[in-house]
């Protein structure tokens, strides 16, 4: 059996390439695919620690996020979807009215 | 013979690789359609460690819904927004990248220290022996709390699906106001 902190060492990093994406990408598209990365790293640690932990509350918390991720695909997609209609791009940089 | 117990170090290496892979193509990828396969790959493997840690429920519905149904939407958007436009990579802010390369590091470091020096105890409370019975997440086991105790969570995640959708018809409908 594999030692729960394996799993751990795997989701942080999972997390962490999603992080980097987020933070080196400017496509809105991908930007979103590197959060799904992220969500998906914690569901792993949720998975994980409710094994270790003998609860089934772990896996009906994963349940949860993805009902909520899926949601939020929707109206996300949705609004990148509705951006492009108006301004023919999906680049962060280019959508910057709303600076200070 | 592979023996039962190696079954699941195996299978966590392999498919640790794989997501790991996934995920790196998905950032490193110039076109937006592989960083879509990537993704695609890890979540397959992530479902995979799902099932050998005995989610089965939770595995099926990540196949279905995350490769499934989200993918397919992802890829909808990435047809109808276009890919072969290049992505503008250069830096506007200097050093950037390298701030960026030293926290990712610092929190690789720390990961590895904590992963492999620590047993984790602090973070699931101790206990050693699991039992597979208590968390074989059949659709049986999964339902009874589900409709139990978070049966008030299981409802407002129906109204939040049914405001996503309303929510996703409206911004469609959305039109240039006339002036």
């Amino acid at each position: 059996m594999v030692p729960v902190g394996w799993y751990m060492g795997l989701a942080a990093a999972l997390f962490l390439i999603g992080a980097l994406g987020m933070l080196l990408r400017r496509n809105a598209l991908v930007m979103f695919m590197c959060i799904e990365l992220m969500l998906n790293a914690v569901n792993l640690t949720l998975i994980s620690a409710g094994r270790a932990m003998n609860d089934l509350n772990g896996q009906v918390a994963v349940f949860f996020i993805l009902v909520v991720a899926a949601a939020e695909v929707v109206v996300g997609l949705a609004i990148i979807v509705a951006i492009f209609r108006r301004r023919a791009t999906a680049s962060v940089d280019e959508l910057s009215e709303l600076r200070g | 013979m592979i023996g039962e117990s190696m079954v699941e170090p195996i299978l966590f290496v392999v498919m640790g690789i794989t997501a790991l892979a996934g995920a790196v193509t998905v950032v490193i990828a110039k076109n937006p359609i592989y960083s879509a396969m990537g993704l695609l790959g890890t979540l397959f493997s992530v479902a995979v460690l799902y099932v050998v840690q005995l989610a089965h429920l939770v595995a099926a519905v990540q196949v279905i819904v995350y490769a499934g149904a989200v993918m397919t939407l992802f890829l909808f958007v990435i047809m109808l927004v276009g890919v072969d436009k290049e992505e503008n990579r250069e830096e506007t802010l200097p050093l950037q990248r390298v701030w960026v390369g030293a926290l990712a590091g610092v929190v690789i470091v720390f990961a590895a220290v904590v992963t492999f020096v620590g047993d984790f105890d602090w973070v699931t409370g101790g206990t050693t022996a699991t039992d597979p019975e208590a968390t074989n997440g059949t659709i049986e086991a999964i339902a009874e709390p589900l409709f139990t105790d978070w049966v008030l969570a299981f409802e407002a995640t129906a109204l939040l699906l049914t405001i996503a959708a309303a929510g996703a018809i409206a911004l469609a409908q959305f039109r240039r106001r006339r002036t």
